[in-house]
């Protein structure tokens, strides 16, 4: 399937769930939030759902510092 | 107002003479003046916002000359507290305005009575404890705050209004680990995301003041100014479960014990905060050190260095000790030559 991720289209194969594609994406999972579509998903909800073809994705860093 | 001094910013119609007359009776917060907090106050004093608090811990150094805009040469000679020289800036670019210097740690003992006479907050802060802190004080007082932060080339800001838009621990439950993210110490940072954070959430800060809340972004928002990269995260609504906003159980707030030692990540110094005092008499101090080592004092703070350490001790009766980040070390040196 072909999902966007911070704009960037991606190709994934299989059954993914958010949390699981940070780990394809070598990304961490702390420190972040998720929007799938247009809205946040809860940290709580990010093993329950899955990745769908054309979904897009938006990763946003929780950042210390200033 | 008669001199012109904000005739483009009136000119500019979502703010107006009727906005600009809002942001001289407006009063606003600015939490730390590093690099993020100078940018903050400067922007809103040259804005005519009618009163700024900057609290802020430390001192200047060089160090922070690249990027804190609000301070010079003679402010690091001088070992001027940041607060205070961030005053003396604020007071020479705007006499039209009244500004407060407080030269405090911020900790469960006072960020609501900084909070409680003013109209939002603006995150000027270095680090999650605080800026956990200060979501909590603000969403129970129901104070807007401006969270920024940034680090290395990039940076995150989000504006939080209780009970109508998410807070921070809506979106980030738990604080991270302390040391899990990187830092400006470790990651190095540039002014152009301080002066971009910074611009974003002043902006914010202006539409909430004079009532244009129509305008607000709305977002958790990303910034790689390196990258050229600007996102953001829709955020919708509170969400139910918060412990904070939701549950209203404000853990950073009731901290039953007083947290003595502050590791200033990446510095190579410990802040310790001795438990049984909240005052110091500088003069009598820097009397009494003389004999053991070198020592330079101003109105704000005595510098003592002796071996190998340097001890800052500010009027609260602070110390900053650099030369180690191990806290038992710190506390140690400060018995021997401050007291216990």
């Amino acid at each position: 399937m072909k999902i966007t991720v911070n704009g960037e289209p991606r190709e994934l194969t299989g059954e993914v769930s958010l949390f699981e594609l940070l780990g394809r994406l070598d990304l961490p999972t702390e420190r972040i939030a998720i929007e799938l579509n247009r809205e946040v998903v809860r940290r709580k909800d990010w093993p329950n759902i899955n990745v769908s073809d054309t979904d897009r994705i938006e990763i946003v860093h929780f950042v210390d510092g200033g | 107002m008669t001199n012109g001094r904000y005739s483009r910013q009136i000119l500019f119609r979502e703010i107006g003479a009727e906005g600009q007359r809002r942001l001289a009776d407006s009063r606003v917060l600015v939490v730390g003046a590093g690099a993020l907090g100078s940018a903050h106050a400067e922007t809103l004093a040259r804005a005519g916002v009618g009163f700024l608090r900057v609290v802020d811990r430390d001192f200047v150094e060089f160090s922070n000359l690249q990027r804190q805009t609000l301070y010079s040469e003679s402010d690091a000679l001088e070992r001027l507290p940041k607060a205070v020289a961030a005053k003396n800036r604020l007071a020479a670019i705007n006499s039209d305005i009244a500004t407060e210097a407080v030269v405090a740690d911020i900790n469960h003992t006072n960020v609501e009575s900084l909070l409680a006479d003013v109209d939002l907050a603006v995150d000027g802060t270095d680090n999650f404890q605080i800026r956990y802190l200060l979501n909590d004080a603000a969403v129970k007082l129901g104070k807007p705050w401006v969270y920024g932060a940034a680090v290395s080339s990039y940076g995150t800001t989000m504006t939080v209004i209780p009970g109508e838009t998410p807070c921070l621990r809506c979106i980030f439950e738990e604080i991270p680990a302390a040391g899990s993210a990187p830092t400006c110490d470790t990651a190095g940072v540039i002014q152009a995301i301080i002066a971009s954070v910074s611009a974003v959430q002043t902006t914010e800060s202006m539409k909430l003041l004079i009532g244009k809340t129509d305008a607000l972004h709305g977002s958790l928002m990303q910034i790689d100014i390196w990258r050229n990269d600007w996102r953001k995260i829709r955020l919708g609504g509170p969400n139910e479960d918060c412990e904070c906003c939701a549950k209203r159980k404000f853990e950073f707030l009731e901290a039953r014990d007083r947290e003595i030692f502050t590791a200033l990540c990446g510095r190579d110094a410990v802040q310790i905060r001795p438990p049984n005092a909240d005052s110091i008499d500088l003069p009598a101090l820097a009397e009494r050190l003389r004999p053991l080592g070198e020592v330079k004092s101003n109105a704000y703070l005595v510098r003592f260095a002796a071996d190998g350490y340097e001890i800052t001790v500010f009027a609260d009766a602070r110390a900053i000790i650099k030369g180690t980040d191990d806290p038992s070390i710190a506390r140690g040196v400060y018995s021997r030559f401050i007291g216990s």
